[in-house]
């Protein structure tokens, strides 16, 4: 019920914002995000979006992953 | 069959009269054309020589109407399906219709066309049936059922309990198409490229594999309850333990994203057009060959083994390195998946 | 899938399980709060990749299990009065209450509708002008939001038929009872990350304060969970607690502050009924008078009639940490997703739903 998935906003009419996951294409609320633009991520939850995605961060944590990596393979 | 845009369905056609004759001369008729079915004969009568196999389902599937397919299509190849997973070559299928009041003739008309496509593709034919007509709000726009009849070719004997040790089990291509289509449908999912039930006929599949193999010890159609539910038929009715790997198993990434969106397990989704098979080790490389070379077979792949480890239980490798159990569907994933 | 995929890699899962398994040298006992999380870690089999030394214990962060019964009650006799269609969010229906179900009620002739959003519920209440449309508000702090965002559209649209019955839950204060109740010994918390987009780090800075608990808030891929277990051995193995961000691309530190304002404009804190644990204070939300014409509460006369609990069922215990699935002697045998008896075996993020699809091998 916490369930929120990733998704990309592709278009913006006032309040709402149209969306896609992997093909799948939704209508959504940005009343929560309303600082939202068109190709920003955010993660959406039950039909609105709650938080804007970092893509900056998500790169860093990727990037942390496999630094570990080599550190381990070392 | 041509029929007007609006002209419905009504219970006159169900009463054996006059319209009952119209709807099966001048609709059913002309599209199942065959020597059998126009004697209009209570029965189909014919000679069989050899093992028969004999199976009916009924078909509830809402919508009727998807992407890939319709209940027209479903009816045929489900019970087609049914005969194939015993080595028989569909031969006789009787289709029965029982059908709501006001229901449209165009799209009744839509149904017939695909079930004769369906039917021609499989080489079977459809040799008896029956219209009943309801009131309005007693069923679901349209309800089938099949029963079909197959011959089962010398020396072949499939069943769930045939499976042991050591064996082999392939899937023949990527799994949640039919549930995934009919599930965006029914929640207006909108996809860039929407996904296709995979329903198709598989006789001619398995008459492929039967060609080269004939260490073939189980087949079954993942329908309802999806892989995870057919394995666990396997794995009790044999009494033996089946190891699957998560990263083995074929899945669109169309299908990943939805199941992602509607909180579904691949593996717990009905597919309309794919065979597990538990085959003798020895002959895996030329049934993936033989499989791969034929359309409804491209993506076939092997997906684990039969071992005496955990009997009766089917144990999942993750990509993680982990193993878990996978168990039975529970429940009601999709109601009115087929 | 974006954002996804890439924190499923099984290699760099494996690395993290061997990072993990060289750091840790003291025992220790942590709790992921969420459903989410127990789902993830018993979908990957993450447990049985961990060393000995790392206990993992799953906490009450599923809030279709911790609604009392005596709440759920109050839906089922929202749903039998007529004239009126209650929307729900799908989990919530199997529930069984005292002596029903939603599911039941609907059997039994009541307007019981599942939807995925708020969105559908405002949806069915301008469509049926005639009923009154009753949403039945379950969730944290991730969902609070938008019901929140609801009742402002429905007062913005005038749809007076439309209200809320809140049944929202707070996480923090009900980590901070767990942790006074001194019930389960704990030392690490694996923090809820959808939550904490909304409400941001911060209000996990207690713990590590005040309990001297470890504190790392987490996403929900298989990478995400490893990484902030990996954490939190970090902080303890150097004996430092305090909250770190493993979920940076999802949360900062002082969370969304729209969504956080909308929560406090429609309701405020109050005591709430965990079940299991009885009243916490200051963690439900109650609407605010202002807003008081969408309370399903006020709007209506409820009657839920006496709470019964069930005999033998142990859902209060398993959330609050204090048993497991396997203790529970119903499990498997009479309570099963089919038939259950508690709410941790029907929600998709309950415990025992979870220990029961993902048995380990």
């Amino acid at each position: 019920m916490c369930l929120a998935v990733p998704v990309q906003v592709k278009s913006i009419d006032g309040g709402e914002a149209e969306v896609e996951f992997g093909g799948i294409k939704q209508k959504i609320s940005i009343v929560l995000t309303p600082e939202v633009r068109v190709g920003d991520y955010v993660l959406l939850h039950t039909g609105y979006a709650i938080s804007l995605i970092d893509e900056e961060e998500a790169k860093e944590t990727i990037k942390i992953f496999e630094e570990l990596a080599l550190l381990e393979d070392a | 069959m041509k029929v007007p845009e609006d002209e419905r369905i009504l219970l006159a056609h169900g009463s054996g009269g006059k319209l009952s004759h119209d709807l099966v001369e001048k609709g059913f008729l002309p599209s199942f054309d065959n020597p059998l079915l126009s004697r209009l004969d209570d029965s189909a009568v014919f000679d069989v020589k050899g093992r028969l196999a004999f199976t009916t389902d009924s078909y509830i599937v809402t919508p009727i109407f998807f992407a890939g397919g319709d209940i027209g299509k479903l009816a045929v190849c489900g019970t087609v399906n049914d005969l194939a997973m015993s080595g028989a070559t569909p031969l006789y299928l009787s289709t029965s219709f029982i059908i709501e009041e006001g229901f449209l003739l165009a799209d009744l008309a839509r149904i017939v066309t695909s079930i004769k496509q369906a039917v021609d593709e499989a080489g079977a034919k459809v040799v008896t049936g029956d219209t009943k007509v309801v009131n309005r709000g007693s069923a679901d726009g349209v309800f089938i059922n099949t029963a079909g009849v197959g011959v089962i070719p010398e020396g072949i004997d499939i069943s769930g309990s045939n499976a042991r040790a050591g064996d082999a089990v392939i899937l023949s291509g990527p799994i949640g198409e039919h549930g995934v289509a009919i599930m965006s449908e029914r929640e207006g999912l909108k996809f860039a490229s929407p996904v296709q039930s995979d329903c198709a006929p598989l006789n001619r599949l398995v008459s492929d594999m039967l060609d080269v193999s004939r260490e073939i010890h189980c087949l079954r159609d993942p329908t309802r309850g999806g892989l995870a539910t057919t394995l666990n038929e396997f794995a009790a009715q044999s009494g033996v333990g089946v190891l699957i790997r998560e990263d083995a198993i074929p899945v669109s990434d169309a299908v990943r994203a939805a199941c992602e969106m509607l909180g579904l397990d691949p593996l717990y989704v009905a597919n309309e057009g794919r065979l597990v098979a538990v085959v003798g080790p020895g002959d895996v490389e030329q049934l993936l060959d033989r499989m791969r070379a034929n359309k409804y077979g491209r993506g076939a792949a092997v997906i684990g083994e039969v071992t005496d480890d955990h009997p009766g239980k089917v144990v999942l490798r993750t990509t993680l390195g982990a193993s878990r159990i996978v168990d039975m569907l529970v429940g009601e994933l999709l109601p009115r998946i087929c | 899938m974006r954002f996804i995929d890439e924190y499923r890699d099984a290699a760099l899962a494996r690395t993290l399980v061997k990072r993990i398994n060289r750091h840790s040298t003291r025992p220790v006992r942590l709790m992921e709060f969420c459903g989410g999380h127990t789902v993830t870690i018993m979908k990957h089999g993450i447990r049985q990749l961990l060393p000995e030394t790392v206990e993992m214990l799953s906490g009450p962060g599923c809030p279709v299990c911790v609604t009392a019964n005596g709440d759920l009650d109050k839906a089922i006799a929202l749903a039998e009065q007529p004239g009126v269609i209650v929307t729900s969010f799908g989990d919530m229906l199997r529930v069984p209450g005292s002596r029903s179900s939603l599911q039941k009620a609907r059997a039994g002739g009541a307007d019981v509708r599942v939807v995925y959003s708020t969105l559908d519920a405002l949806e069915i209440a301008r469509d049926n002008r005639a009923k009154k449309v009753v949403f039945i508000g379950v969730g944290f702090e991730t969902t609070a939001p938008t019901i929140a965002a609801s009742v402002l559209k429905a007062d913005e649209e005038g749809v007076a038929n439309y209200c809320v019955l809140s049944l929202h839950k707070l996480c923090p204060p009900v980590i901070k009872a767990l942790l006074d109740s001194g019930e389960v010994k704990l030392n690490g918390l694996v923090c809820p990350g959808h939550v904490s987009s909304v409400i941001g780090s911060r209000p996990w800075e207690f713990a590590a304060h005040d309990y001297g608990i470890a504190c790392v808030v987490a996403g929900f891929e298989p990478l995400d969970v490893l990484q902030s277990v990996d954490m939190l051995v970090g902080q303890l193995e150097r004996g430092e607690p305090t909250v770190e961000i493993a979920y940076s691309r999802g949360v900062s530190r002082e969370g969304n502050t729209t969504a956080q304002k909308m929560m406090a404009r429609v309701f405020e804190p109050c005591p709430a009924s965990w079940r299991g644990m009885g009243s916490v204070p200051g963690s439900g939300l109650r609407f605010r008078e202002e807003y008081g014409k969408y309370d399903a509460e006020r709007v209506f006369d409820i009657d839920p009639g006496p709470t019964l609990e069930h005999k033998g069922c142990i859902c209060g215990d398993v959330l609050r940490g204090v048993k497991t699935p396997l203790d529970c002697k119903l499990f498997r045998v009479t309570c099963t997703p089919e038939h259950p008896v508690g709410p941790c075996m029907v929600s998709s993020e309950g415990s025992c739903a979870s220990y029961y699809h993902y048995e380990s091998a």
